[in-house]
Order: C-alpha cells, then sequence, then structure tokens
C-alpha cells in the first residue's frame, strides 16, 4: 500500500511543481528518488506540530502538500495544527500516514493508530480515506492532491487483494468486492484482507455474504450502506481501530439518519480499550477478535441470535 | 502618507472602545502592540487595500491572536475595511471575533487564537517565498508568553536551518503572561542569547518607538532570520492598565472608559 502512494505521489509530483512533501523524519529509504526533485521534498525533523504549520505556510501560498509519518504522529500530535491551520483555512494538506491500525504491532500501543478515524472525521473540512487495496492507495493519493481541502490517508501495511474491476476508486464511493443476501460485511482500511477470507467460510457454510470495501470514510458512501441494510439480512462493520467513533459509528449515523434499520447490526473493532500486548498485525488482529476466525464466528453468533 | 503616529492613535482608542462595547478582553494585550502594529501596517509592510491578495505583498502574522482587535483597527485605519465595522467586536453575528479571524476581514492573512501556532505557519510562508526566489518577507507577531509553547521553538529551528531571510518574528516582551510575569512562570531569560544559539540574528528595540522599530524591521538580514525583542508595556499609554495584569481580562467600562481615551487623548496632545 505505501509503495503504490510513493509512486503515485512521485508521478504526481514529477508533473506538478507545486506538489510538496514533507516528512517528520520517518519514511528511511521510502522517499530517495524524491530528492531529485528541487523544492519539492523536505524532512522538517521529528517535529509534527512544526509540520503541519510549515504545511500550512506552504498551502497558504498555493502548494499542494503532502505531510508524511506514521502510527499517530502526523494526526494526534499536531492535531490542534491540523484543526485551526489546516481545516479552518481549507488548505491543500493531505496528511498520510503509514501504519494504521496493528501496523507496527510489535512496537506497542503508541505505535497503535487505533482512534485516529474517528478523531479525524470530527473534523469540519476533513476527508477520511483508508484504503483497502494497495490500487486504491495509490488512486486516492492523486485523487486528494488534486481535490484540495485538508484530507487524511490512512495506510495499513496488509492490504485486500486489488479487485479487477471496471470501477476505479473515487472518494465518498465505496467499492461491493463480493454480492450477496445474508449479511452485509462493510470494511475500511487493509483489514478488508480478512473480510475476504471471512467471507470464503461463510459462504461454504452458506451464508451469503455482501462484501464492501469502503476505502472514504468521511465523505461516506451513504447510498451503499442504505442498500446494505434495505437488501441484505444485516450489516457488519469491520474495523482495525476503536469500534466507537470509527467506520462502525459512521454506518449507524447514516442508517439512523436516513430513518433505516438493519435488521441485524454489529460492529466489530477494537472494544474500546488500548492494545497492551505486541504481536504482528495478524497476531493482534486475532488477540483483538477481529481476523477472519473472528469474524464469522461473531457473524454466525450474531445471525443464530 | 498619515503617520505612524496618527495610526497609532487611532488604534489605541478604537481597541479601548472595541473592548468596552463587546465587553471583552485583551485590552492591555492590544496596547501593548498598538504601536508595533501601527509601524507594521502603516510603514513596513508591502501591502495594498486594494489588492490584499498581491503576489507581491509582504505577510503579516499575528501569532498572539488574543490582541486581535489591535490589528483589525489597523487595518480598518489603513483602509481595509470600513472603521464603522469595528464597533461590532466581539458581538453577536460579528466577524471580528476575540481572537483574530480571516473570515470575512479583508487584510488577515491568518487566523489564530491558541498560542505557538503563527510562527511555523509563518516560516512555511517565508520558506514557500524562498523555494520561489521570490523577495517577500514575512512578519510574525508574537507575545513574549507564547514562547513556553514547544512548537515555536520547533519553528525557530527551522527558519534557521532553512536560512529563512525573509522571516521577522517580533516578540511583544512585556514581560506579563496570563497570571504572573513570565520570569515566575517559565524564565525566558536569557531570550536574545537564547535565540542567537539557535541561529538567529536578534534585535533589542523599544516596542513603542517608531524610529526603532522601522530601523529594526529593515530588510538587511541576509539569510539569517530575524527576531525583534519589542520591550513594551502592557497596557501602555492607559495609566491604569498598565503593568497590570488584570487588563488581561477585564473589559474598561464606564468612568473606565472615559478615564482610559482621556489619558490617551491628552497624550496626542
Amino acid at each position: 500500500m505505501r509503495d503504490a502512494f510513493v509512486d503515485s505521489l512521485f508521478n504526481l509530483a514529477l508533473l506538478d511543481k507545486d506538489v510538496v512533501l514533507l516528512t517528520a523524519d520517518l519514511g528511511f529509504g521510502v522517499f530517495e528518488k524524491f530528492e531529485a526533485l528541487s523544492g519539492q521534498f523536505f524532512n522538517v525533523g521529528v517535529s509534527e506540530q512544526n509540520m503541519i504549520g510549515i504545511a500550512s505556510g506552504l498551502a497558504l501560498l498555493g502548494r499542494k502538500v503532502v505531510v508524511y509519518s506514521i502510527g499517530n504522529f502526523p494526526t494526534l500530535r499536531c492535531l490542534e495544527q491540523i484543526r485551526n491551520d489546516a481545516c479552518y483555512h481549507d488548505l491543500n494538506i493531505t496528511i498520510v500516514s503509514s501504519g494504521g491500525g496493528f501496523s507496527y504491532g510489535s512496537l506497542g500501543m503508541s505505535h497503535h493508530a487505533t482512534e485516529d478515524i474517528a478523531i479525524m472525521r470530527a473534523l469540519p473540512n476533513m476527508s477520511v480515506i483508508a484504503p483497502c487495496t494497495a490500487d486504491e492507495a495509490g488512486k486516492a493519493i492523486t485523487e486528494l492532491v488534486k481535490e484540495g481541502g485538508a484530507s487524511y490517508l490512512r495506510l495499513d501495511k496488509t492490504s485486500a487483494e486489488i479487485m479487477r474491476t471496471e470501477d476505479s476508486f473515487v472518494v465518498g464511493k465505496a467499492r461491493r468486492h463480493r454480492e450477496g443476501s445474508d449479511i452485509a460485511l462493510i470494511a475500511t482500511g487493509g483489514i478488508l484482507y480478512d473480510v475476504n477470507i471471512a467471507a470464503d467460510e461463510l459462504s461454504k457454510i452458506g451464508i451469503s455474504t455482501r462484501v464492501v470495501g469502503m476505502h472514504s470514510i468521511k465523505p461516506i458512501d451513504k447510498e451503499e450502506i442504505i442498500d446494505a441494510a434495505v437488501n441484505t439480512g444485516g450489516i457488519v462493520s469491520v474495523e482495525e481501530h476503536n469500534r466507537d467513533g470509527g467506520l462502525g459509528s459512521a454506518i449507524s449515523e447514516v442508517c439512523m439518519d436516513q430513518g433505516v434499520t438493519p435488521k441485524v447490526f454489529l460492529r466489530i473493532g477494537l472494544n474500546d480499550t488500548y492494545s497492551s500486548v505486541v504481536g504482528s498485525q495478524q497476531y493482534l488482529k486475532s488477540k483483538y477478535r477481529m481476523d477472519s476466525v473472528a469474524i464469522v464466528e461473531k457473524v454466525k453468533n450474531r445471525l443464530n441470535q | 502618507m498619515d503617520s505612524t503616529r496618527e495610526i497609532a492613535d487611532f488604534v489605541k482608542k478604537a481597541v479601548v472602545k472595541m473592548t468596552s462595547y463587546g465587553n471583552s478582553s485583551h485590552v492591555g494585550s492590544c496596547l501593548s502592540i498598538a504601536d508595533i502594529v501601527s509601524v507594521l501596517y502603516g510603514r513596513v509592510l508591502k501591502i495594498s487595500p486594494d489588492n490584499p491578495g498581491s503576489d507581491f505583498r509582504d505577510i503579516f502574522i499575528l501569532s498572539k491572536g488574543h490582541a486581535g482587535a489591535a490589528v483589525y483597527a489597523a487595518l480598518s485605519r489603513v483602509g481595509f475595511f470600513d472603521k464603522e465595522i469595528l464597533n461590532s467586536h466581539c458581538q453577536n453575528g460579528s466577524l471580528l471575533s476575540g481572537h483574530v479571524s480571516h473570515k470575512g476581514v479583508p487584510g488577515v492573512e491568518f487566523s489564530t487564537g491558541s498560542l505557538g501556532h503563527g510562527l511555523p505557519v509563518a516560516a512555511g510562508m517565508a520558506f514557500s517565498y524562498k523555494i520561489d526566489k521570490m523577495s517577500n518577507r514575512v512578519f510574525v507577531l508574537m507575545s513574549d508568553g507564547e514562547l513556553d509553547e514547544g512548537s515555536n521553538w520547533e519553528a525557530i529551528l527551522f527558519a534557521a536551518h532553512h536560512k529563512l531571510g525573509n522571516l521577522v518574528a517580533i516578540v511583544d516582551r512585556n514581560k506579563l503572561q496570563s497570571i504572573k510575569s513570565t520570569e515566575e512562570t517559565l524564565s525566558l531569560e536569557p531570550l536574545a542569547e537564547k535565540i542567537q544559539a539557535f541561529g538567529w540574528r536578534v534585535r533589542e528595540i523599544d516596542g513603542h518607538d517608531h524610529d526603532d522599530i522601522i530601523e529594526a524591521c529593515q530588510d538587511d538580514s541576509g539569510s539569517t532570520p530575524t527576531l525583534i525583542i519589542a520591550n513594551t508595556t502592557k497596557g501602555k499609554g492607559v495609566s491604569f492598565m498598565e503593568n497590570e495584569v488584570l487588563w488581561h481580562y477585564r473589559s474598561p467600562q464606564g468612568e473606565e472608559l472615559d478615564r482610559a481615551l482621556e489619558e490617551l487623548d491628552s497624550k496626542n496632545a
């Protein structure tokens, strides 16, 4: 996912001198080719608050700025700069965090980004995108920079397989990866990988499962959510994130606002807690009951209730 | 062109009235910077009320956003908008908020209010001009208490590293912060030496002396960012407000308003 992002951004920067990439001293060996682009790539040091301030200054004068760091550093560490400087002034700044959810699983809770979606989507003027596949990450950075305004791009280490279909990435438009009628699994981010495996298993035992990749959390695809609520047996949201405030919350807001109640509704994610053990991303998804095995079990239990 | 003294006289009286009518705080902070913003808008900044967004303009950011009334007053005095609008400051529905906001207010480059935001943004704008090899300069006015914020020191490192000679930070050194003096709260001294050690040029001036301010703002620093320590008096020009923390908060009402305006008048005579 990160490679797709880097390649796309590099191509964009080659064509547009106004595109500037800032990193807060992360991305060792990742951005080497950007060094050749004079005036378009800077390491501002370990200083996220300053990075958003510098980005805002550059964007106020017309530049299209992408800021990069990992985990919670480019979001929570400098949240007020994002709110007051980037969002209030509606600046073309794309905040990129490599390492959504448990991507940096073994590094501990400081590096687990598990509330970022909730917090970033609460900011007016902010778009929030968590690509499910590598191709979405590449397309998202291009779209976000071109569209302007402030946005947050959350990159995962794992990703679902690229969907070979005609439909391309559009901000605010979900992608339906699989048709089904008994239940709709709606996922954001790379955890779609686990959801796809779970859907295979569920289908094997006769549960017809729709899979929706909701890469855009804000703006969100209301039509796709309502369709799932009306035309399937219910909605299960899956996110590598706190259950509170993230994708599941966003889906329930849409349903309530539209007056549509899914027959079944379940939010799978981190149960309002910090991850206090470490391990690989896959280990932690299993530990916190959001991997394919847990998804299958939870869906079966919920449908049998 | 009006003299900077005339502008300052207007700004001082305006901020007393604005904070009175709006029943709002920070009149002491506004009087502390009234001379500085008057000199900047009246003489130093290359700006035009007829073309506020000119590519060739200089930039001014008020980082101590709580003194926004002084900036609004100066902007209106030099022609960016109608002076009548000042009377709405801080009142229901007004665009002139207690902390400076750019929305709907011509001439305000950047909104602030939370401390420690202005300098990084100013550094980013100065950096942008430098990348483009433009000669625009960027000025940012900060409070001294604001230097407690770590984000400023990140930006101070950045500006020196990137040789932002087009960046001028002015510190309103009235030595008072929200509750007590800066030195009792979190010592800043020796401030000039600290900033110099970070690779900046430091000028120390009387922040109420217009010639001093003009001289210190001259474009002669080469590739070194400049920090001007402007020694000021909080509440300057109104005897009962001078050096009194109370006037960080209190709104001048009734007799206080009359006395303040009277004193500011007699000083101009």
